[in-house]
């Protein structure tokens, strides 16, 4: 069986918006939300879509769900087009927006599910079965009598997790599924996901702000800016390609002046604590051994590259080569 | 993948449609439910509903006291068209009133989750907050509408039976394009409400008195423009006898399921236009 899923081409998508300009005067701008996107995600895989604000994530899993029309370029999931066979497809995706419920707002949680039930078809074995495990997994026991705009956040969106997962989809497309969960909960829903996609072979496209969600859930990541891709691979290569560095710390026998190494970056000294920062792909070996012989240490340790550094850092350079914004009148 | 799961992948359009209608019939059943969980509030809404709409025709009334006519025509004329108006737009707004709401839902971009489920979007709409206390208004009216039966004495023909059952189908129709074609207008424009209502509600107001207190053209604009003159008006002057104040050629009070299927398409078209150009929301 082919084993493309998601196939994207050349895809943007802008948005035309009327501002006020003054008493009278209104202008037309075009928002570039998507600015040319090509990739492929293929069966089973497990995906990070992240990057930051306004990049694009929400509008690129509008269309990949055909609830927004491409403005050019070529879509196809599972070799249909998203917006033209809409409904037949919706079968066999699922769909979390964390801003949004796809709950029935009025109604108790077990209700959305009981419909749910019936506009996707599912076999009553089947829904019984997807139910207590998602019961069991999310801990919805005792949230199911209640009516879903009684839910607290973190509680509304375990149930929107579940009610994506009933009908067993093919590919599941997350858009922040993990906004206002607590700690514990996160975990549940990383497991309840890790375990979905090892199991069911789910196709998973994950958006999520958290760089915890990516590091434990996701084997290739991809990042956008300004709708397009900036990287896309797995997350050891973010390291590489954000030019990452990781951080020698050394206690001194006693306060001196700033160290300086060849090969490192002196970026912060407090008393007889030094942070000296080096290339992540050097190694760490000659320079612990050129500073145990020039000085007296007490301690030294060496500090792994923060995932959140390396994409801030990444996002930060495609902020300054480009500009989407175009004025048309 | 999909090969191993039997219910997965789509069917014929027919099926399509049919699981349509189920899935409309189950959202509405939903809110049946919900609704009758408070009796009380459910009971006083539509009595609620059936006092207010009862109030047009207290209104009519009052001015047969003054009068024996009004524009040519007797009280028991003007309540059968003030019964079928009713009934007709009381239908229409069961079936398919609650989405004069969907102004709301596209402005919040809450159209995205209707779109991701695999039923069609209509379906949804028209059957989300579904309010069965809109029956108060049906019953009312087919109150009025009994009476006038019962005064006219029509000398009843297969030929009328047919019309009559055609004018509430077809009325219905009519109304119910209306309500769908103006909803669909809530993607193009921010106040289609406002519109929607004065063709919707303002339209059946209009059809409670005879066509013949009103100026032509106006009229003519239901005949020719926004076709709410086939809903009730021209079946009318078949069932009742009466002269077109058009001069219309006679078939013209037969064309109503022909306007009917005119406006189920033209409102049909509206709405897929109106679904492409959905743009949701930037959160
Ligand atoms: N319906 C819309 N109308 C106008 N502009 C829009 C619309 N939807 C999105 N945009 C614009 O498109 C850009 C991308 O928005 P999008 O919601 O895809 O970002 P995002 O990557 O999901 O951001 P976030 O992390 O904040 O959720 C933004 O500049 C936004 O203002
Ligand atoms: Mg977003």
């Amino acid at each position: 069986m082919d084993q493309t899923l998601i196939e994207v081409e050349g895809v943007t998508k802008s948005f035309v918006v009327r501002r006020r300009a003054g008493r009278l005067r209104r202008t037309r701008e075009v928002v570039n939300a998507v600015a040319g996107l090509d990739f492929t995600v293929r069966r089973g895989e497990m995906v990070g879509y992240i990057g930051p604000n306004g990049a694009g994530k929400s509008t690129t899993v509008k269309m990949l769900t055909g609830i927004l029309l491409p403005s050019t370029g070529r879509l196809r999931v599972a070799g249909a087009d998203p917006v033209r066979d809409r409904v037949r497809l919706a079968q066999r995706m699922g769909v979390v927006f964390g801003q949004r419920t796809t709950l029935w707002w009025d109604l108790p949680l077990r209700d959305s599910y009981e419909l749910a039930r019936r506009i996707y078809r599912i076999p009553a074995g089947t829904y019984a079965r997807n139910l207590d495990r998602c019961v069991e997994l999310l801990e919805l026991g005792p949230l199911l009598d209640v009516p879903v705009r009684q839910l607290s956040l973190g509680q509304r969106m375990r149930g929107d997790i579940a009610a994506a997962l009933l009908h067993e989809p093919e590919v599941l497309y997350l858009d922040e599924p993990t906004i206002g969960l607590d700690v514990v909960s996160k975990r549940r829903v990383r497991e309840f996901l890790a375990q979905t996609n090892a199991e069911r072979g789910t196709t998973v496209l994950l958006t999520t702000h958290d760089l915890t969600d990516i590091e434990q859930l996701c084997s290739r990541v991809m990042v956008i800016d300004h709708g397009r891709v900036v990287y896309d691979g797995g997350l050891d290569g973010l390291h590489r390609q954000g030019r990452s560095e990781r951080t020698l710390v050394v206690d001194l026998e006693r306060e001196l002046p700033p160290i300086e190494l060849h090969g490192t970056r002196l970026v912060r000294r407090e008393g007889t604590r030094q942070w000296l920062a080096f290339p992540a792909s050097a190694s760490a070996a000659p320079l612990v051994a050129e500073l145990a012989g020039r000085y007296e240490l007490r301690d030294l340790s060496v500090r792994e590259p923060e995932i959140e550094d390396v994409i801030a850092r990444m996002y930060g350079e495609a902020e300054r080569t480009a500009a989407t914004v175009a004025r048309i009148g | 993948m999909a090969e191993t799961r039997s219910f997965v992948g789509g069917g014929a359009a027919r099926w399509d449609v049919v699981h349509a209608v189920r899935c409309y019939g189950h959202i509405v059943r939903m809110w049946i439910r919900a609704a009758l969980a408070y009796p009380a509030s459910f009971w006083m809404t539509m009595a609620g509903n059936l006092a207010a709409s009862g109030m047009d025709f207290v209104v009519i009334v009052v001015m047969f006291l003054h009068t024996h006519a009004l524009g040519g025509w007797s009280l028991p004329q003007v309540a059968f068209l003030y019964g079928t108006s009713g009934v007709t737009l009381g239908l229409a707004d069961i079936f398919v009133g609650s989405m004069d709401q969907l102004g709301v839902r596209v402005r919040e971009g809450s159209v995205d989750t209707v779109l991701v489920r695999p039923v069609p979007a209509l379906a949804q709409i028209a059957g989300d907050r579904f309010a069965l206390r809109r029956i108060g208004r049906v019953l009312q009216s087919g109150a009025v509408l009994t009476w006038s039966l019962l005064r006219l004495d029509l000398s009843w023909t297969p030929l009328k039976v047919l019309v009559f059952a055609s004018l509430v189908l077809c009325g219905t129709v009519i109304f119910g394009s209306v309500f769908v074609g103006g909803s669909a207008c809530h993607f193009f424009m921010a106040d289609a409400a406002e519109v929607q209502n004065s063709f919707t509600y303002g339209g059946a107001t209009m059809l409670q008195y005879p066509p013949t207190i009103y100026a032509r053209d106006i009229v003519r604009g239901t005949v020719f423009g926004v076709p709410l003159a086939f809903v009730n008006w021209l079946p009318a002057l078949y069932l009742l006898g009466r002269d077109d104040p058009l001069g219309l050629p006679s078939w013209f009070r037969f064309a109503s399921p022909l306007a009917a299927l005119l406006c189920a398409t033209a409102a049909g078209l509206l709405w897929r236009t109106g679904l492409r150009s959905y743009r949701s929301t930037g959160s």
